[in-house]
């Protein structure tokens, strides 16, 4: 068996070669730290790298594999969106508010994948404070599209999907709001992951909308997010929203059948702002899930059309009072020679935060403000309410629901920022998930000019293993998920 | 143009109060930082009260018990969900930007307490609702030119604001109320009530109208009293101002006012129009506030018995006055102190106990400005002087002597009785000894007395109790001295 390169394996494929001893972490950390290093010009995925600390965490884990006291993440590398605190290494959250922000304490993923015996090779770019769907709000510049770097990478998790579709990382973390994890996953054809609301503490992750956050993850498969999932899923006592139910074996069920699985087709997902060519891919995979025993039905989601208007009150409204706290007092960016306090809260606020963001927080600041409370934030609240009924109407028909993750391919960088409307759009299919805390995924399906396509599987709530079943077995019947950009082959 | 008013209008006040109470919980709200007073800056504040990135609040039981102790002593409506809500503003002091304070939905509803008014009728003021909420920070300025400094400590302390109905009608009501609640918050152990470090505070919401008119005047909010004289100084203050405003042709702006001690005045600090918008919205960090049956019967067993209920239960065991029934269980303690002093004197002359722990008692505690657990005399003593003076080896008069001896030194009753010698006479042989004494050394008086003149028997008293150093056991003397000048 000729040796496959290290970049080129899954991260299931690294565990096992760890284990078997067929390379040492060291070795793996050193090739993805040399890739990164050769990417950065071209797709500016990282915002911190750190090489050292990352050398030193793969010496200890081959020590331990070594002793035979290894887990199965020991000395697997990986990325952490810096949105996740990381102790002692800066946590920008893509923005100048955090440029010199070196977080005191880790997020609980982010210590739970070190006790796993993970090893960090750094923070991964962003939109700013999660605020994007081309990661072009980033302070640290846009991350390009490793298919094509005219092309954006998707966003907010842009970063983490550009690393592991470059296997510059072989893994990363990221969050998803309103589909951040979805749709760079689509557009960089990988493999992402939005756990259930609740699955994953959200504590020491940077808030966006406290309400709509989810920790997960990017992958090049299926399997390799059953595998990191089981490490980060699971009740954290410092998060009150976290979700007290046991976290099953998600490698367990990978490969079970799905002879009677019911698919639903949500009518809603296949309107006419999809691309064609987009949907010929999407129908294709269907075709595929027919073969390996499922049953497809058509179920109707009336009131999702209304998730991008209803996503765009709450969100706003959230962050508006979640990023109140970057006032230059404590910590983050303080403008210089302050006159007064409203001089210092003025202008730290103002130099700090980017165009995006100031939007949001102003239109989450007019959304709950006196006389418009009612109109705004609490219809939009009551129209979540009818859009998670939908989705419970759809599940009593339909195990998962699949469709398009985006309505569209990658776009070039540049083409949307000029219309916040249009950007916005680009989560049409991916909010509902997040206004009803449903799990979702996004695998790639096909190419269209080029350029990776997701399917997004939606499942009912604590449906991780059902969802990572039905992604796998469509993973053993193509190899889209395999495909890699020719610069980084 | 001002309308001209008639100046013989009655006026009525009307007030509302809004009490923070801190709790006595050992960490904080929504943190596992310590609460206790007096640290230095910033040391019990955590990454959680300080803000940081990416923390959250995670709700203290015991904060919740404490509310619901409150809750079910005031027979007030628990309610079974209730949401904390984000408060938003920007201040320095605020790490977050926001304070998360219930709103909408508060955790007790709709319950009264009932307060005795000097003239002694009882008067019932309804309480809306009491919510829980953090504490922010605090600004610093003393010692720091040109600086503001921030400790956080305070940050995320539990309170409970409780808001009454507007159902008082003066200051000295509005004061017999937050006594009250004053009482009962540290009955139930859920505070400590000391209002000089700011655990126990309030605002109070005072206007004025004719009397007999349905609708309220527009009220002012005099914001941060933390003692009951200044409660009652700033309302009475305020009362005039209104009037006077109103009076002279002018009208009440509603607004928020300070309270200025030194000046004895209140003034503005903010009006409506300049008042936040908070923004209040649900917390989506926290879920709701569900109270199942079982924690609230849990809670409710571990009540302890309530003022009101040892103050009938004292006017009736001990048969003392409503009056004195309410003096003595204005405090855990000083309830705690006089049942002791009773049972220690055997549970007979519970009146007189009674009159020594308010009188004497209570004065040297007051005179030396200390708290009861600190007295110089402990029950145990205070009841062995009491049991002194029932068993007659002093009279009540000798025993104030004795008392304040104790108090001074430290010693007991008997030990300072006997170095003094100031046991009682009560052998007849020997008072009637000094009687025959007196009477061959006044023999006009005698003669005086004996022709008719009743009055100079309290002469003869006097120089008994002059010859005795006053020890002469007074009842005998009286029947005694009776016997031998009737001769």
């Amino acid at each position: 068996m000729s040796a496959l390169p290290i970049h080129r394996r899954t991260l299931t494929g690294l565990a096992k070669g760890l284990k078997r001893r067929e390379f040492s972490s060291v070795e793996v950390t050193r090739s993805y730290l040399g890739r990164i290093a050769a990417s950065q010009p071209d797709l500016n995925a990282f915002i911190t790298v750190t090489g050292e600390a990352a050398l030193a965490a793969a010496a200890v884990a081959d020590a331990r594999l070594a002793s035979g006291q290894a887990g199965p993440l020991t000395g697997v590398p990986l990325a952490h969106k810096d949105i996740f605190c990381t102790e002692g290494v800066l946590t920008t959250c893509g923005s100048k508010m955090l440029a010199n922000f070196v977080s005191p304490y880790d997020a609980t993923l982010v210590a739970r994948l070190r006790d796993a015996g993970t090893v960090m090779l750094g923070k991964v770019n962003m939109d700013e404070f999660a605020m994007g769907s081309s990661n072009e709000t980033s302070h640290f510049g846009p991350v390009r599209n490793p298919w094509n770097t005219a092309m954006v990478p998707g966003g907010s998790s842009g970063g983490s999907a550009a690393a592991v579709a470059a296997r510059i990382a072989p893994a990363a973390t990221a969050t998803d709001t309103g589909g951040s994890i979805r749709q760079p996953a689509a557009l960089c054809g990988v493999t992402g992951i939005k756990p259930t609301y609740g699955r994953v503490s959200r504590y020491g992750m940077i808030a966006f909308a406290s309400s709509l956050d989810q920790g997960g993850l990017i992958t090049l498969s299926a399997e390799d997010a059953a595998l990191l999932l089981g490490a980060i899923a699971g009740f954290d006592p410092r998060d009150s929203t976290s979700v007290d139910t046991p976290v099953p074996d998600y490698t367990a069920t990978l490969g079970d059948s799905l002879e009677g699985l019911r698919i639903g087709l949500v009518r809603q997902f296949f309107d006419k702002g999809l691309d064609a060519r987009c949907e010929a891919q999407i129908r294709a995979a269907l075709a595929v899930y027919e073969k390996l025993g499922a049953r497809l039905v058509e179920v109707d989601c009336p009131n999702l059309p209304l998730s991008v208007p209803t996503y765009y009150v709450v969100a706003p409204a959230e962050c508006s009072s979640n990023l109140a706290r970057f006032d230059g007092v404590r910590f983050g960016h303080r403008c210089a020679d302050p006159k007064n306090l409203i001089d210092l809260y003025r202008r730290s606020r103002g130099e700090g935060f980017g165009a995006e963001v100031k939007r949001r927080i102003m239109t989450g600041t007019y959304v709950l403000s006196a006389g418009y409370y009612d109109a705004y934030y609490l219809k939009a609240q009551r129209v979540r309410q009818l859009i998670s009924r939908d989705f419970a109407q759809a599940f009593t028909q339909a195990d998962v629901l699949v469709g398009p993750t985006s309505p569209v391919p990658a776009f070039p960088l540049g083409s949307k920022t000029a219309d916040p409307i249009t950007m916005y759009l680009n989560d049409i299919y991916t909010i509902g998930a997040n206004l009803a805390g449903l799990p979702g995924m996004s695998i790639p399906c096909g190419f269209v000019e080029g350029l990776p396509v997701g399917l997004q599987i939606v499942g009912p709530h604590f449906s991780e293993a059902r969802m990572l079943n039905a992604a796998h077995r469509y993973q053993t019947e193509t190899d889209w998920h395999l495909q890699l950009p020719a610069a980084y082959a | 143009m001002a309308t001209a008013i008639a100046t013989d209008v009655e006026w009525e006040t009307v007030i509302g109060l809004e009490i923070h109470a801190q709790l006595a919980t050992r960490s904080k709200i929504f943190s596992s930082s310590a609460t206790a007073y007096g640290a230095a800056p910033n040391t019990q504040a955590n990454l959680v009260d300080l803000g940081y990135p990416g923390v959250l609040p995670v709700l203290n039981a015991e904060a919740v018990r404490m509310a619901l102790k409150f809750g079910l002593a005031i027979g007030a409506r628990i309610e079974r969900r209730s949401v904390f809500a984000r408060k938003n503003y920007f201040y320095p002091d605020l790490p977050k930007g926001y304070q998360i304070s219930q709103y909408e939905l508060p955790i007790v509803a709709q319950g009264s307490l009932d307060v005795v008014l000097d003239d002694g009728t009882r008067k019932r003021i309804g309480i809306t609702r009491a919510h829980l909420e953090e504490d922010a920070g605090k600004s610093l300025h003393e010692g720091l030119p040109g600086v503001t400094g921030i400790d956080l400590n305070r940050a995320g302390t539990p309170l409970i604001e409780i808001v009454s109905e507007p159902d008082m009608r003066s200051a000295k009501e509005a004061v017999a109320y937050m006594k009250k609640v004053h009482t009962l918050v540290r009955y139930l152990e859920i505070c400590d009530g000391n209002m000089q470090e700011g655990s126990f505070r309030c605002d109070a919401n005072v206007s004025v109208r004719p009397r007999g008119q349905q609708k309220f005047g527009t009220r002012a909010e005099i914001k941060n009293l933390n003692s009951f004289r200044f409660v009652e100084k700033a309302i009475n203050y305020e009362i005039e101002r209104q009037i006077e405003l109103i009076e002279s042709g002018g009208q009440v702006v509603q607004e928020t006012r300070l309270y200025d001690p030194d000046k004895g005045e209140t003034r503005s600090m903010r009006s409506k129009e300049e008042a936040n918008d908070y923004r209040y919205f649900p917390d989506p960090d926290l879920l709701p506030v569900v109270i199942e049956d079982a924690l609230l019967e849990t809670v409710r067993a571990s009540l302890p018995e309530l003022p009101d209920q040892k103050a009938a239960r004292f006017a009736s065991q001990y048969g003392l006055s409503e009056y004195d029934a309410g003096v003595l269980t204005a405090s855990r303690e000083m309830g705690a102190f006089y049942e002791e002093v009773v049972t220690r004197v055997g549970g007979k002359d519970a009146k007189l106990c009674a009159n020594w722990v308010m009188g004497d008692f209570s004065a040297l505690l007051n005179r030396d400005n200390l708290e009861l657990a600190l007295a110089k005399v402990d029950a145990a003593g205070l009841a062995g002087l009491i049991t002194r003076i029932v068993d007659s080896t002093i009279s009540g008069k000798i025993a104030k002597e004795v008392f304040e001896a104790m108090w001074d030194e430290g010693t007991s009753a008997d030990a300072i009785i006997e170095a003094r010698g100031l046991r009682q006479i009560t052998d007849t042989g020997a008072i009637e000894q000094a009687i025959d004494a007196v009477m061959a050394k006044n023999p006009g008086q005698l003669a005086d007395y004996r022709s008719g003149k009743d009055k100079l028997f309290g002469f003869f008293v006097g120089q008994v109790m002059k010859a005795t150093g006053g020890k002469a056991n007074p009842a005998q003397l009286n029947e005694l001295l009776k016997k031998k000048l009737a001769g």
